[in-house]
């Protein structure tokens, strides 16, 4: 075991489960969104990205993409909601679907992320 | 460019996790904690906000306490934020310098821009392979005549000492070996620009590698290769390298060519001179009874040009190996016996020929405390020991590099300048004084600048033009003219005319030229420039061959047409 691998593999699932915790629910019912929870999705997401940064393998390539994806998802849902209001409730329902449909995509690219970390070490006969 | 960003990325992970850490702990307190507004009522900075703070406290900018004035609880957790992120950021920018410093790092910087430069490279260049005394006099030269240059060099040292010299180019320099195909083609050899390699370097088998990569990787680029030794010489000339230069066979042919016609040597040596040197009067080698100390390399061929041109000579050297029909004394010439040994006193010149500066000189020195009217020639091996060889004063210095250097730079500026030197033998001792006369005369006693022009549409479209379509009568005598002053002769002289296979040396100013000629010219600093509107700019060209002075535009050359026309 390599700890080194623990915690790459932990940042990068961190990112998709808080991710997905986000996006579930209804998309227009500030209930099921918490700003909390897309702050963590968010930071965790950016130390995903940097984690991956340096490694010159062709899937190391596509890690990086995926991860950069997913934060500029991020970034543009941040920009929506700082640009819109401040707390969660003072959103208009069409707002906040935006905020939570950007953030969906982010899901996405982390969860082809997750998938290339399965797919990479299922490759690996060790 | 792009490997060197990934490096410094990787290195600089934990930095920019520590910092990512920071701020978010930092955004997460100052959410959480909150501060009382005038009205005794609670308030929360939002997510955005703390952001907004931590972004321009933890670079110590500081606005103050935005968007109103915090309480007592949130400026406890600020003292604690700025300590966290300011450490963060230091060790961002400690990391970051150490990336910078990284050896392997900077080694991808350098050769990344020295890639960019050699691409950026849109005239003419030359690549020197070893940048030693012989690479930097070629280079000099070669930034002196106004052309690019580019070199790739083993030792690092020698790289930035390149930067020093004072040159009119910034010529990029790389530290690496020649003998790896990828650093030529870094160096350009792939480009269309590359006018020619020259290996340089002191290791006869890179010079070797250079040659056969340059064959096989771009085969219409000339290749000028140093050789120290004949085996290698001929490796070279198996695989067709353009040019390989052996100091010491070269100075055998001279040494050949000054015993046999003494005035063709030194209009040769002028001719081929370095630019910026000056016309010597050279003494002649005399024939007689000569010495030769170090039988090696450099013994072998001179003593090979001595019994060549039938002159009498004895042999110094420790080995002492015998060599058919000549004396050969056990020794090292530095003491007086195997001097007298080898008959010094009835002697005419010596050669001290090893490869030791300092034994070189003190034979040199002893010789002539045994035989005052001897005529010296000595070898100097290191640029260094330059001052020692001046100070002494020897008849004639044998530098290899400057050897070298000549051989180069005649070969790459004008190659007809080589066909004219092979004409030079055969004229005849008082041919070749009055040519020397006539030359230093006009154009005065420093190397002249040589150059060649054909007549062609590409070469001298003006005219050509004026031979083909205007069948108008040019002769030699009007290139020679002063471009702004008719009247007045430019300082240039033509050395020969290559018309049709056949040559002629010195042609005559009445001669009409023909399409398709070539005329190589020697002259005086400028005459080049001064000459080249003759053969580009037809109302130069006029105003130079017939005497009309055209204006220039189309509108009033029309209307002087028409009015010359009745």
């Amino acid at each position: 075991m390599n700890l080194e691998k623990v915690i790459f593999g932990f940042f990068i699932v961190l990112a998709a489960t808080l991710n997905f915790g986000f996006v579930y629910g209804d998309i227009g019912d500030p209930q099921h969104h918490h700003v909390w929870e897309f702050f963590a999705a968010f930071v965790v997401n950016i130390v995903a990205t940097v984690l991956k940064f340096g490694d010159r393998t062709q899937v190391g390539a596509i890690h990086l993409a995926t991860s950069l994806v997913a934060v500029l998802q991020l970034a543009a849902a941040a920009l929506v909601w700082t640009l819109a209001g401040q707390s969660a409730s003072d959103l208009s329902a069409s707002t906040l679907s935006s905020i939570v449909s950007l953030s969906a995509g982010a899901l996405l690219a982390n969860i082809v992320s997750v998938v290339i970390l399965i797919v990479e070490t299922t490759m690996q006969r060790r | 460019m792009s490997s060197v960003v990934l490096i410094a990325l990787r290195r600089l992970r934990a930095p920019l996790i520590v910092l990512v850490a920071v701020f978010a702990l930092g955004m997460v307190g100052l959410v959480l904690i909150p501060g009382t507004d005038s009205h005794g009522r609670e308030w929360h900075l939002t997510l955005f906000q703390a952001l907004y703070f931590m972004a321009y406290t933890a670079s110590t900018i500081g606005f103050g306490e935005l968007p109103r004035e915090f309480g007592q609880a949130q400026r406890v957790w600020v003292t604690i934020v700025i300590f966290l992120s300011v450490v963060g950021w230091a060790y961002l920018v400690a990391s970051l310098l150490g990336v910078l410093q990284d050896k392997a790092l900077r080694g991808a910087l350098v050769a990344g821009r020295f890639r960019r430069r050699v691409r950026a490279l849109r005239e003419p260049f030359y690549i020197i392979c070893g940048f030693g005394e012989t690479g930097l006099l070629v280079g000099r030269a070669l930034d002196w005549l106004g052309s690019r240059f580019v070199v790739v060099e083993l030792d690092e040292l020698r790289t930035q000492e390149l930067e020093l010299l004072d040159l009119a180019q910034d010529a990029p320099a790389f530290a690496a070996d020649a003998r790896t195909p990828e650093n030529l083609l870094a160096a350009g050899l792939g480009k269309r620009e590359c006018r020619g390699v020259l290996a340089l370097t002191n290791d006869d088998h890179a010079n070797l590698a250079v040659a056969m990569s340059v064959r096989l990787l771009n085969p219409n680029v000339p290749v000028l290769c140093r050789a120290m030794s004949a085996e290698t010489a001929a490796n070279m000339a198996s695989f067709g390298t353009d040019h390989i230069v052996n100091p010491f066979a070269k100075f055998g042919e001279y040494l050949a060519l000054a015993i046999a016609s003494p005035g063709a040597y030194r209009l040769t040596s002028w001719l081929t001179g370095l630019p910026g040197t000056r016309l010597r009067a050279e003494a002649a080698p005399p024939r007689g009874h000569w010495i030769v100390c170090g039988y090696g390399r450099f013994g072998r061929e001179v003593v090979q040009a001595f019994r060549g041109q039938g002159v009498d000579v004895a042999i110094i050297d420790p080995n002492g190996a015998e060599v058919s029909g000549l004396r050969v004394v056990r020794g090292r010439g530095t003491e007086a016996e195997p001097l007298l040994a080898a008959g010094v006193d009835l002697a005419s010149g010596i050669v001290a020929g090893t490869d030791d500066d300092i034994n070189n000189l003190s034979i040199a020195v002893t010789a002539r405390g045994l035989n005052a009217r001897l005529f010296t020639i000595v070898r100097q091996n290191l640029q260094a020991n330059r001052a020692l060889f001046q100070a002494y004063g020897a008849d004639v210095t044998m530098v290899s590099s400057e050897i070298i250097a000549h051989e180069c730079l005649a070969r790459l500026q004008t190659p007809a300048l080589g066909s004219f030197l092979q004409l030079i033998p055969g004229k005849g001792d008082a041919w070749c004084d009055g040519l020397l006369e006539r030359l230093s005369g006009a154009l005065g006693d420093q190397t002249p600048e040589i150059w060649s022009v054909t007549v062609s549409a590409s070469g001298a479209p003006a005219l050509h033009r004026a031979l083909t379509q205007e069948k108008s009568g040019v002769v030699l005598g009007d290139l020679l003219r002063d471009s702004s002053a008719r009247e007045r002769r430019n300082a240039c002289l033509p050395l020969m005319l290559t018309r049709g296979g056949g040559s002629l040396a010195m042609p005559a100013d009445d001669v009409p030229l023909r399409a398709g000629d070539e005329i190589l010219f020697a002259g005086a600093a400028g005459a080049r420039r001064n000459q080249w509107p003759i053969l580009r700019n037809i109302n130069v060209r006029d105003y130079v061959v017939a005497g009309i002075d055209l204006p220039g535009g189309l509108i009033s050359m029309l209307a002087a047409r028409k009015r010359r026309a009745p």
